[in-house]
């Protein structure tokens, strides 16, 4: 019993860690500049599709492959705030909202035509498991947990240390405030869009190895990235972390002793909890 | 078809002297083109479906062409003849209905072809959710419908009067799955418990239930029974939790998407148990094997057809080779069995010799094909009164080395079943 308790701790804890790196982007782009981007997972399903077709036509391995799909996708995501979100920073929510899943549309319909309905994965035959405190766990999910933790510290760091980043977070405090300090708010706001499209493009790079691919998968991750980010908290880029990693342990923990069939009722109860009990979430500031 | 129009006797004259000059089938030519007897075939032809739905629609296709056009040399329904012998030669015309895989847009195309079209008859439509809502439209308007390839067994359930099914349903699988363990019990092998594995819509919480139901009655242990939403972010607290149970073997019902990460998450947990079987399309398809590999290897699935019984059924193989010829690819399942109900029908109208759906009705009754001129492993078709074939069956499949291999009932087994399955550092 304890064995298996351990287990799935263990196993939640890297769970956690997948499903903070898939929030972090959407908890940045909604932390600076209160759009929420429904199309975020999509992002996540185009990388992985991209980081799959690497490997399938070019043999390259989905670790090689982030110098290329992550500057792509960052310039993607800078392109998607010019041409869209840029017309609708300051629109009414409703609009936000439709403009974001127009997008989700667009973008998994067109994989549809793109790729067709397939399922798709990548087999490495060396494929293997290493022991995380005594726990069997996938090389690729371990990976893919250490990327996490290293792009929250990459992602802190330079929000903290850094000129760019210091503007960022003066542009996500107060527009008004920020613009007349002379700081580029439209530049940093396509900044974090970038940086929040690479960090879901990262997502799926670390993916693909465990985790298959089809034009719908977005569906799988959209709500959890959600509830990491309000679990977490808003405006709060650790928050996503917090929150990603209290899932994780949420689904794995309950699901295994109670019962898997209702470990989304369990997390998603929580997510209502914290809503009612502390909606600014675990780390939130109160009046941000 | 009192008086004869001018036009009339021109056409036949003319079709007799060009008989003449020409031959026979120049005349079946020139009648068959005068009114095609419309099926409407209601199927996803887009959206996450779209690849199954084109495997139907080849199969579909090939069958009518078996209809429509002379093949002395298969011992198929309505294959040496053109046309429909009892309806004068008249050819066969399928018109078809795209249900992007979603139940109301199913109903509303099976309406369309009925009302539009002029279907007299209607085939469809792979998911069972779609063909309880495109039936309904048919059942609503008399009109006959044949499912060819929906596993819910509530479709044959429901009382409806114009409902025909010839492919096996989720009890006809479980039995199987059921069958084939008391045989190898029979060889000594101890198995008593069970754990199921299945998501949670329509196919896969029917298919858990009816598993867990045979289990009881055959004195299994029912260890642990998981549903999840599919598609799945994660899998582990399932597995966990069915490998905490300790059973024998596992029964899943799961989609493509479900079974690359129940592959994965099985490997990561070194764990696999005597045999895992399962109700799936995925078997069916290549893209399994694409995304897991060898990993793949030495899962079991039910299957209605597999393209391994050729050996014992020459009749397959030439079907097999016309697909192939027509489409670049082998058949598969779905395909074969939406091409029999295609011919199941298509044999109904010919022997109504009447487009009227009642006619059509009270023939698919009286329906009575031999084993012998079936592509499938069943003794025939012949409906019961709920409207579903009695002789409907399958085989059981492992994937061994790459391919999937009939290996149970022994007698008609082309490799030999492995269990318990290897665990994974020995593979």
């Amino acid at each position: 019993m304890t064995e298996l308790v351990w287990q799935a701790a263990v196993s939640g804890v890297v769970l956690g860690l997948v499903y903070a790196l898939v929030a972090l982007g959407l908890s940045l782009i909604w932390g600076v500049m209160d759009v929420v981007n429904l199309a975020h997972a999509e992002y996540l399903m185009l990388a992985m599709y991209a980081t799959y077709w690497l490997w399938a036509l070019g043999r390259v391995d989905p670790a090689l492959a982030v110098p290329v799909v992550v500057p792509v996708f960052f310039g993607l995501g800078w392109l998607t705030y010019q041409a869209l979100v840029r017309r609708i920073v300051r629109a009414p929510l409703a609009a936000q909202i439709f403009a974001t899943f127009g997008l989700l549309f667009i973008l998994r319909y067109g994989a549809f035509a793109a790729f067709g309905p397939n399922v798709y994965g990548v087999w490495r035959p060396g494929e293997g498991t290493v022991l995380v405190l005594g726990v069997p766990v996938a090389a690729s999910k371990v990976t893919a947990g250490l990327v996490s933790l290293a792009a929250f510290g990459l992602l802190a760091a330079f929000l903290r240390y850094t000129k760019t980043g210091k503007a960022l977070q003066a542009a996500a405090q107060n527009r008004e405030v920020a613009l007349a300090l002379g700081i580029p708010v439209d530049r940093m706001y396509a900044l974090s869009w970038g940086l929040g499209i690479a960090t879901a493009a990262l997502a799926g790079v670390f993916l693909i190895p465990f985790y298959q691919v089809s034009p719908t998968i977005g569906d799988a991750f959209l709500l959890l990235a959600f509830a990491s980010v309000v679990l977490g908290g808003f405006g709060r880029v650790d928050g996503a972390l917090v929150g990603g990693l209290c899932i994780g342990l949420l689904e794995n923990l309950l699901g295994t002793l109670v019962s898997p069939t209702f470990k989304f009722l369990f997390v998603f109860a929580a997510f209502v909890a914290m809503l009612l009990v502390r909606p600014q979430g675990l780390l939130g500031d109160v009046g941000r | 078809m009192g008086r004869v129009t001018r036009r009339q006797f021109l056409r036949s004259t003319g079709a007799a002297v060009a008989s003449v000059a020409l031959g026979d089938r120049l005349v079946d030519w020139a009648f068959a083109q005068e009114a095609p007897v419309t099926v409407g075939a209601v199927y996803p032809l887009t959206g996450a479906l779209a690849r199954i739905g084109a495997a139907i629609r080849n199969a579909i296709e090939l069958a009518v062409d078996i209809v429509n056009n002379p093949y002395p040399d298969l011992n198929l329904p309505l294959a040496r003849t053109a046309g429909l012998p009892r309806l004068g030669g008249r050819r066969l015309r399928v018109v078809w209905g795209d249900t992007r895989g979603d139940p109301a847009t199913g109903r509303a195309e099976a309406d369309r072809l009925v009302e539009r079209e002029g279907a007299v008859a209607l085939i469809g439509s792979y998911q069972s959710a779609v063909t309880a809502t495109a039936s309904l439209a048919a059942e609503a308007r008399g009109i006959p419908f044949l499912n060819p390839e929906s596993s819910s067994p509530r479709l044959t359930e429901r009382g409806f009067k114009w409902f025909f099914r010839t492919g096996p349903h989720d009890i006809t699988f479980t039995r199987i799955m059921f069958d084939m363990v008391e045989d190898l019990k029979r060889r000594g092998a101890r198995i008593s418990r069970v754990a199921i594995l299945a998501e949670d819509s329509e196919f896969g919480a029917t298919a858990a239930g009816i598993a867990k139901g045979f289990a009881q009655s055959r004195g299994y242990t029912v260890t642990a029974m998981e549903l999840y939403t599919s598609p799945p972010s994660s899998l582990t607290a399932e597995l966990l939790r069915i490998r905490a149970s300790n059973p024998d073997f596992v029964i899943g019902a799961n989609y493509l998407v479900d079974a690359v990460l129940i592959t994965r998450t099985l490997k990561e947990m070194r764990w696999f148990p005597q045999g895992f079987m399962v109700h799936a399309g995925f078997t069916t398809v290549p893209d399994y094997l694409n995304a897991v590999g060898r990993d793949g290897y030495y899962f079991l699935a039910r299957a209605p057809w597999a393209l391994g019984i050729a050996r014992r059924k020459p009749l397959v193989a030439r079907v097999n080779e016309l697909y192939r010829r027509k489409h670049g690819a082998d058949m598969d399942e779905v395909a074969a069995r939406a091409f029999t109900g295609m011919l199941t029908l298509a044999d109904a109208i010919n022997r109504a010799g009447s487009t009227a759906p009642a006619a059509i009705q009270k023939a698919l009754r009286e329906t009575n094909i031999p084993g012998a001129q079936l592509i499938m492993p069943w003794k025939g078709i012949q409906f019961d009164e709920k409207g579903q074939n009695r002789h409907a069956t399958g085989v059981m499949v492992q994937i061994l080395d790459g391919e999937y291999k009939v290996v149970w009932p022994f007698d008609v087994a082309e490799a030999e079943l492995v269990w318990p399955a290897p665990p994974w550092d020995r593979r």
